[in-house]
Order: C-alpha cells, then sequence, then structure tokens
C-alpha cells in the first residue's frame, strides 16, 4: 500500500518490516521501524520515543527562579542548554536586562557546551558509524601518517611511530577480549568504506578527544561553580569578578582563571580546526557515494538563531534564525516563537489527548495529557510490542510544525539558513569544507547538493563547533575589554524580589542547543509558574506525522536509503545518529549482569 | 596510601523518585561532613561518558546508586571490584546509553581504571513517580548507606571525616532534597506516572 505524504514522501508498507528497538549510542530511548523493498531500500519510516518525559509539569507552582535547577536533570547530555533556555524565558517574561559580562559568560559557555558536545558526538557516538576500528589493525602506520599530513597538517601528533603506538594499544586491548568498548558492531557489513589507514586516524583521533573533552569541561566548574550541572541565575550569572583575587576555592573570577579560560578555548580553536573538520571531511570523501539522508534538510529547516552580538538584538545575531521552506535557500522567513499562528505542536500520533485531536497548540497554551492508546494493526500487547500501527498513535514525543510544515532544525539547519543570510564566515567555510572534499573524493558537488545529506549535517556539525571556537574567542576578547574597562557586574538583582513582578506575565527563552532550536515557554501567575512548556530539538526532529500526514525529520532522513543488509541496521544508525538523537533521559534500572542490545527483528 | 585520591560518586535521576538515592545520600554526606581535599563528593547525575574526567583522575571510587538486584525494596547492598561493572549494566549510567561497563572499558584503554571500586546499592522500591522523592522505605536507607560510605572512607581508606560546622550547598538549592519534596505539585496537576512498556520490565 502506497501513501503520499502532503510533504512529497511516498510510503510504502508493503515490504518487510525491520525494527530497531532501542536504538543504541543516543540518549534516551528510540525505537525505530522501517519497511524495505525487495531491492532492500527503505520506503517506509516510523520514529517513536519509547519514554514519558513530563518535566513540564512537574514545575507547576514552583518559583521561576529555580525551573533551571529541574531543566538541567532532564538528560544526561544537554544540561546547559536547558538551562539557559530557562533563565531567558524568565529573563523576557519579567524584561530583565542583564550586564553585559553575565552576557559574554553566558555565551562562552554555551559555545564550550556546543563545542564539546560536538566533538563527544562524533567521536564517541558517530565515527563508529563510518569507521571499523577492528580494521585499523591492518593500517600501515606510515601510509597512516602520511594520510593525516595530507588531511590535517596542522596537526603535530602525526608521525608513524605514533600511529603505531595506537594501534599497538588497540590490538592488545582486542585481544583482551575487551572489545566491549566497541560493541554492538557490523565489522564485515560492505556499508564500512573507509581504508585501514583512515581507520586507524580516526581511533587515535578518538582517543585524542577524550583528553580535549577533559581539559574543556573544567570553563564550565569556572564560570559555573561546578561541574557537572553548572550554576545558573536568573539576572546574570553567579559568579562574580575580582581580578586582584587569589584562586581559593570559591573565589570570585581573577586573571589568573580567565588566563586558563583562554588557554583552554584556544587548544578548541586548534583541535576543531586541525583535526575535527579535516577527519570529517576525510572521512566523507570515502563515502562520496553516499549521499543518502537528506530528507527535510533538502527542503524545509528552522532555527531561532542565537548568539547576539549586542544583548537582546536579535538582528546581532551570528547565526541567525528564521526558516527555509521549500529548498529556497535565496528567501528566509521569519520566526517569532510568540505567534501562536507559528511554532504549534500536534498529538495526532502521539501519546497524549487534546480532546480535539485535529488541533495544533502553541506552547504558552500547551497541555501534556498522556494517553498511551495503539493502533488496531498493532501487532504484540501493550508491554511487548512488535510492530507499532503509525496509523494511530505511536510515540511519546509531540509533533511540532511551523505554520504547518513539518521543518529540520540542527547544525545543519542553522547552517543552511546561515548560508541563506550571508554569514561570511559561515559561507566561506562551506565552501571551503565542500572544495577539499571535490578534491579528495574527485567529485564536482555543489554545496547545495552536499549538504542535505547525512553526511552534510555531520560535516555542519564540524563547522558549527570551530565557528563556536572562534566566536568565544571573541567573546573573551570582549569579556576582558569590558573588566579593563572597570565594569566588574555579573547580575542584576533589581527584580530578583518577586514582590516587584507583575502579577502575571509570560516569556519565551531559546537556545541554539547542540541538536538544534531549543525553547522554553514559560507563564509566571502570582510568583509561581503557572504554565511551562519546552519544545527540545528532538521533538522537531524525531516527532511523529501529524494530522495532515507529514512525516517529521528523522522518517523523512531513512527513506529511500538503500540497506547492504537489513538485519543490520548500519545505515540507519548513521543516518539517525547524524541527528545527535537526544530524547531525555530518565529512569533507567536494569537487571543484574543484564546488558542491553539493541534488538532488530525482521519480518 | 592516605593520600589517594578518592571520589565519592552519586549517581541517578532525582527527578524519577527512588533513582535520585545516590545523589541524595552524596548529598547528605556533602552537607554534614568536612571532607579532606584528596577526597571528593560529586553529584553525577546521569552524565555517563561525561564523568570520565572525573574517574580517570581517581585512583578509588565509591558510586552510590539505586540498583536492581532482584532483592527486597530497599535492602542495601555492598559490592567491589569485579563485582561491580555486572551490576552496573549497560542503560544504568546512560549518556547515550553508553553504559558503565563501557565507561570503565574505556578507561582501562586509556590505563586509567581505578585501583579499587566500591557499589553502595539500594534496591529501589518506586521509580515510575516522576517528579517524585524518594520512597519512605528508600528514604530510611539514606543514613545506613551513609554510615557505610563514612564507614567504608574511614575503616578502607584511612581517610578522617569530620562534622561540618558549616551547611554547604551541594545540589542547587531549588533541588535539595527538602525543598523539592516539599513543594511537588499535586498529583491531579501533574502526572506522576511513566511509560508502562519501559518500566514493564522492572516490576
Amino acid at each position: 500500500m502506497t501513501l503520499q505524504t502532503p510533504n512529497g514522501f511516498s510510503l510504502d508498507t508493503s515490504g518487510k518490516r525491520i525494527v530497531v528497538d532501542p536504538v543504541t549510542r543516543i540518549e534516551g530511548h528510540m525505537r525505530c521501524e522501517v519497511n524495505v523493498d525487495s531491492n532492500n531500500v527503505i520506503r517506509n519510516a516510523v520514529s517513536t520515543g519509547t519514554m514519558w518525559r513530563g518535566l513540564e509539569v512537574i514545575l507547576k507552582g514552583r518559583d521561576p527562579r529555580d525551573a533551571w535547577a529541574f531543566v538541567e536533570r532532564i538528560c544526561g547530555v544537554c544540561t546547559g542548554c536547558h538551562a539557559l533556555a530557562s533563565v531567558r524565558a524568565v529573563e523576557d517574561a519579567l524584561d530583565i536586562k542583564i550586564p553585559y559580562n553575565a552576557h559574554l559568560i553566558r555565551e562562552i559557555m554555551a559555545k564550550v557546551l556546543q563545542w564539546h558536545d560536538h566533538v563527544v558526538h562524533f567521536y564517541h557516538l558517530h565515527a563508529l558509524d563510518w569507521v571499523n576500528p577492528v580494521n585499523a589493525l591492518k593500517a600501515d602506520p606510515k601510509a597512516t601518517s602520511q594520510l593525516q599530513q595530507m588531511v590535517g597538517p596542522d596537526h603535530p601528533m602525526s608521525s608513524p611511530g605514533y600511529f603505531r603506538d595506537i594501534q599497538n594499544r588497540l590490538k592488545k586491548f582486542v585481544e583482551s577480549g575487551q572489545l566491549g568498548l566497541f560493541k554492538n558492531g557490523y565489522w564485515d557489513n560492505p556499508a564500512y568504506k573507509l581504508p585501514p589507514e583512515a581507520d586507524l586516524m580516526a581511533v587515535a583521533h578518538y582517543l585524542e578527544a577524550l583528553d580535549f573533552q577533559k581539559e574543556i569541561v573544567k570553563v564550565h566548574t569556572i564560570f559555573g561553580g561546578k561541574n557537572p550541572h553548572p550554576n545558573y541565575m536568573v539576572g546574570g550569572v553567579p559568579c562574580a569578578i575580582n581580578m586582584d583575587g587569589n584562586m581559593a576555592a570559591g573565589a570570585p573570577l581573577n586573571m589568573e582563571r580567565l588566563n586558563f579560560v583562554h588557554q583552554r578555548l584556544t587548544e578548541a580553536y586548534a583541535f576543531s580546526k586541525n583535526v575535527y573538520v579535516p577527519d570529517v571531511i576525510a572521512i566523507a570523501s570515502f563515502y562520496k557515494d553516499w549521499l543518502y539522508g537528506g530528507g527535510l534538510s533538502a527542503t524545509n529547516v528552522m532555527d531561532y538563531g542565537d548568539y547576539e552580538l549586542v544583548p537582546g538584538d536579535k538582528k546581532t545575531d551570528q547565526l541567525p534564525g528564521g526558516v527555509i521552506l521549500n529548498g529556497n535557500w535565496d528567501e528566509v522567513l521569519p520566526i517569532d516563537p510568540r505567534d501562536p499562528e507559528q511554532v504549534q505542536e500536534f498529538v495526532a500520533h502521539s501519546w497524549y489527548s487534546y480532546g480535539d485531536e485535529t488541533r495544533g497548540l502553541h506552547p504558552w497554551d500547551g497541555v501534556t495529557e498522556p494517553k498511551f492508546q495503539l493502533g488496531p494493526k498493532t501487532v504484540g500487547t501493550r508491554t511487548d510490542i512488535r510492530e507499532l500501527d503509525e496509523a494511530a498513535k505511536y510515540s511519546w514525543i509531540k509533533a511540532p510544525r511551523w505554520r504547518g510544515h513539518a521543518v529540520e532544525v540542527g547544525p545543519l539547519a542553522r547552517y543552511i539558513l546561515a548560508w541563506g543570510h550571508n554569514v561570511t564566515f559561515v559561507k566561506d567555510q562551506i565552501n571551503d569544507a565542500v572544495g577539499r572534499f571535490n578534491t579528495l573524493a574527485g567529485t564536482s558537488l555543489t554545496p547545495k547538493q552536499a549538504l542535505p545529506s547525512t553526511i552534510g549535517r555531520t560535516l555542519a556539525r564540524a563547522l558549527e563547533a570551530h565557528y563556536c571556537a572562534k566566536m568565544m574567542l571573541d567573546d573573551f576578547e570582549r569579556l576582558i575589554g569590558n573588566i579593563k574597562a572597570g565594569d566588574s557586574s555579573t547580575a542584576n538583582v533589581e527584580k530578583w524580589d518577586p514582590a516587584t513582578w507583575p502579577k502575571e506575565a509570560k516569556g519565551v527563552g531559546t537556545v541554539a542547543a547542540p541538536r538544534g532550536g531549543n525553547a522554553h515557554w514559560i507563564k509566571i501567575r502570582d510568583g509561581r509558574i503557572e504554565n511551562y512548556q519546552c519544545v527540545v530539538p528532538t521533538t522537531w526532529n524525531g516527532g511523529p506525522r501529524d494530522p495532515q500526514g507529514n512525516i517529521g525529520a528523522f522518517e523523512a532522513s531513512l527513506m529511500n536509503t538503500p540497506m547492504e543488509r537489513p538485519e543490520e541496521p548500519v545505515e540507519i544508525l548513521r543516518t539517525l545518529h547524524s541527528f545527535d538523537p537526544c530524547l531525555a533521559c530518565s529512569t533507567h534500572v536494569i537487571a543484574p549482569g543484564g546488558e542491553e542490545m539493541a534488538r532488530v527483528t525482521v519480518r | 596510601m592516605s593520600d589517594e585520591r578518592i571520589l565519592v560518586l552519586g549517581i541517578g535521576n532525582i527527578l524519577w523518585a527512588d533513582e535520585g538515592f545516590g545523589v541524595r545520600v552524596v548529598e547528605e554526606l556533602e552537607a554534614r561532613y568536612e571532607l579532606p581535599d584528596h577526597v571528593r563528593a560529586l553529584d553525577g547525575g546521569t552524565q555517563g561518558l561525561y564523568l570520565l574526567p572525573y574517574l580517570e583522575e581517581a585512583d578509588a571510587v565509591i558510586i552510590v546508586d539505586a540498583i536492581d538486584y532482584g532483592l527486597l525494596p530497599a535492602s542495601l547492598k555492598l559490592l567491589r571490584d569485579e563485582e561491580v561493572p555486572a551490576i552496573l549494566g549497560a542503560r544504568k549510567v546512560s549518556l547515550h546509553q553508553t553504559g558503565f561497563q563501557e565507561v570503565l572499558a574505556l578507561l582501562r584503554f586509556r590505563g586509567c581504571a581505578p585501583s579499587r571500586l566500591w557499589l553502595v546499592g539500594v534496591q529501589p522500591e518506586r521509580l515510575d513517580d516522576y517528579g517524585g522523592g524518594l520512597t519512605e522505605a528508600i528514604a530510611a536507607q539514606v543514613e545506613p548507606a551513609l554510615a557505610l560510605v563514612i564507614d567504608l572512607l574511614t575503616t578502607e581508606f584511612g581517610v578522617t571525616v569530620g562534622r561540618r560546622r558549616f551547611a554547604a550547598g551541594f545540589t542547587a538549592p531549588a533541588i535539595s532534597r527538602a525543598k523539592y519534596e516539599a513543594e511537588r505539585p499535586a498529583a491531579e496537576e501533574a502526572c506522576r506516572i511513566g511509560d508502562a512498556r519501559v518500566l514493564a520490565g522492572w516490576r
């Protein structure tokens, strides 16, 4: 049976059904079902968030100034971007302007998080979709050294001896039977295309990335007081500045600490420039024939915009937002998260109830009322679903839409928007990267051909990490300049006391989170939270169909992708991972000795 | 070795009732006891792989957590070294479902696994209570678990642990256990149940 979606996809459910549950190496719990035709090409895709997350409802009645501390616990990775969206929402509602120092410190923290998250995502969670560590054992260290010097000539760790050492460590590790680190791999699948040298280079950088993630997070400890759950504050940042102060624990920010921060930022800049970006381009060039996975990015993308140069002035966003529809990169439509007609969430296929399921609700009027109900074509039982019925409700994720359009969010969306906005730095980066890709691969792709793909999504993330490294170094210079000019203010506490607040207020806070546009909407009444709604990036990308039948970004991205071996879903994981899915973590208890492996069922 | 670096790590998600046990025990430890510089108490939340830097720096680690051993609810259990990773299954510390075993494997690959590893665990009673605090039976095990941690620190590691004279903030005040539990919205306002299918496995 074939079903035509309004957003241009032809869904055919007649072929073999493949179920991947859970999708591993993501945050949270996700299930994916696809149908493949007789040539093993994906003709229908179903993305399901299998976890209830009602963070919004447990905030009811609490102090708005405390919300950040709760939302920081939504999930195990994006702590800071939820906390930031939350304090921004409250400041927006109460019209609180934060001091310039606070703005700059928050900017540095946000960009450090972005950089860190992108690096960790690529090397730890996504690389194994492209890189085969077992194959790295066959590499010639000398040839690896040559490859390194060709793709990343400024990276110092490139000698044959260095790669031989890494290879020996890997060999010992594999021989000791501890391949568990690289478990769930399909290492003999022909979907892996890298030569052993590229595999070995990637393994080496995986280890180097681990060293980096260790160092860069210390910036959060310095500005946020502690890590992994740094402190935020409505009205500014909870860290005082005293340039002549000492280094005692808990002491204010001083020059010594700022110098430490500067060093970390400089190292991050060098790593993304000399290692991360070149790695992605090099790996991509070996997959030049695998330009699948574009999905919605080829047509509809969205972001709210972020990284204001002038606090409070969205026109100065260094990654400007908006919406692009129908692949028209020449026209960026403006987005207003306040407009009730623009961002709306639908639940026709989600396990929630609005009463009238054809309606979309703006987040300020959002309702989170669970209704777990399976469609008549479900195979299995309520507690053991073998096949979902996507004609009915099938996910715990709602389906957000922009003026009714399904859109993709994330670094790739932001980069396409920045291209549309003519952001020079970004355009140069894209042209340079696509040019280097073409040289290595012997192709002549344009950015518009190359970017809307799984590889393009992964490349945009790397380029964005590097842009963030550049911007945070600029922020740092401005911070030092402002402090030297005599401004040491870090918080505006004029409206700290709820007695100064209006009886009713509402606001929205948006953040360019690692996985895409993240927004929190708050309604305050009598000094307490009346309603709180988060629409997070993975809701946009991973949400189910809407009442009109439009499919979302995850589902669209899998369409028409050929699979080498349906029982080994390398291609599905590769494309889903390129979004860095984050389905907000929650409880996860497991029986003794229990080891959760991805179950793949083919019917 | 008296100055070996010791990490006391509370893990779990405070938003899911008894899942917050580990964090709450370490919160009490930090609030009431003065720890020497070489002992660090850490609220690990559900940060998984992101805890690697702290684990790498540590010579010894004491983990406090809610663990499903299949025992009676509220049973406390003390495990050490090789016994630990088997219990901390793949989904437990779940940054992107990088299980604790994977984190340990990574530490070994890099040659910096802690030489001693302890786990103070409790069998949870209730997890499917979103926004909830510790259940009564599990809350009653906070003190005994804390006593176990203190005992490990003093007898096993020779650490001098003194009473704190001033209360110190550990978790942000807004989500300190007392405030978190006292200001909880009513059940009719805030749905407290989880997804039956996900929770089915543990019941």
